[in-house]
């Protein structure tokens, strides 16, 4: 059976941030590129202020997209708890993607925050989404919190690195086959998107790879086909990897030349 | 009354929450309010009285990954 986002089925099994592209427009070129149907967004004090937060909510309302607001830069449960009800608040959603911040150089999460905070907001009808790392342990006690979405990341947020352990990512997959599975941060290249979605994982989000690009939409695009690419490739079942070769060829029949 | 409005100090008429985002053009935004780290929902922003130095926090949407 298919797993899905707190109910919601994604096609294609993309999430887009919305950060730090060159303009408005080039970020809405990046979703209808992509099709993808889930944007991350924030709250901040500087668009108030500024008066910008009407005109980028109106944008992304017209996308038609749904939103998944962020608890970014929050680095205690509490501060993250806050910032989810705020969020709720505006945006209409239950969804909310739960960072708690625990390490500066590396935006590690605090897990035993991120514990706390999911326990509070799963109990108060959110449905949480919580960054994490690809620690077994972490996940089966944001499991336990009513977590029904993790959101491990493949490598540190913005690196671009790719899955650093895919061992890892591939174990996570494996001991929690009913959870849906959301590669988050650290993708860099659709390859790595394919990658993951090969070992099983559910969806990948991808902010910083796309807004960064040269030509966002075109690789919002490229994120679009490898994400499905590699989705099927799961579905179809890949071979087990060998370590000595083996003829594709039949031998058998073969012309005795010498 | 003085309170901190996103961390700047300001003179405000403003009795309620309600009120104070009136005061500053904000009554109809998509914002979203704290005051002194606790989360005020729009509904509740009328009940909530202020006080002299109350630090209130008010967020609108963003871009975000």
């Amino acid at each position: 059976m298919p797993r899905d986002f707190y109910g919601t089925t994604l096609a294609p099994p993309l999430m887009l941030g919305t950060a730090q592209y060159p303009s408005p427009a080039v970020l809405a070129d990046a979703f209808r590129a992509s099709g993808a149907a889930v944007a991350t967004v924030s709250l901040r004090r500087e668009n108030v202020a500024a008066g910008a937060g009407e005109p980028f909510w109106e944008l992304i309302r017209e996308l038609g997209v749904r939103v998944l607001p962020n608890t970014a830069g929050c680095h205690t449960a509490r501060e993250a708890v806050t910032t989810a009800r705020m969020a709720r608040d505006v945006f209409g959603t239950a969804w909310i993607k739960l960072e708690v911040i625990g390490h500066a150089d590396t935006l590690q999460p605090d897990v035993f925050g991120l514990v706390e905070a999911a326990r509070i907001l799963c109990e108060d009808g959110f449905e949480v989404f919580p960054y994490t790392t690809e620690d077994l342990v972490t996940a089966e006690r944001l499991v336990e919190a009513g977590c029904k979405v993790l959101m491990p990341w493949a490598a540190p947020i913005g690196s671009g690195l790719g899955p650093v352990n895919e061992y890892g990512l591939r174990s996570l997959r494996a001991h929690f086959p009913e959870t849906a599975l959301v590669v988050d941060a650290g993708i860099g290249l659709p390859s790595h998107a394919a990658r993951v979605m090969e070992l099983g994982y559910d969806a990948v989000l991808v902010n910083s790879a796309v807004a960064r690009a040269g030509d966002p939409a075109a690789m919002a695009g490229a994120f679009a086909r490898a994400v499905l690419a590699g989705s099927a490739a799961a579905d179809a079942d890949p071979m087990e990897p060998r370590d000595m070769a083996e003829p594709s060829t039949p031998v058998i029949g073969k012309a005795f030349l010498g | 009354m003085k309170l901190f409005l996103n961390g700047e100090c300001i003179e405000v008429r403003a009795a309620n929450l309600a009120a104070l985002l009136d005061e500053r053009d904000l009554g109809d935004s998509p914002v979203a309010t704290a005051v002194n780290e606790s989360f005020v929902a729009a509904a509740e922003r009328s009940a909530q009285e202020l006080r002299d130095g109350d630090r209130v926090e008010v967020v609108a949407p963003m871009q975000g990954g």
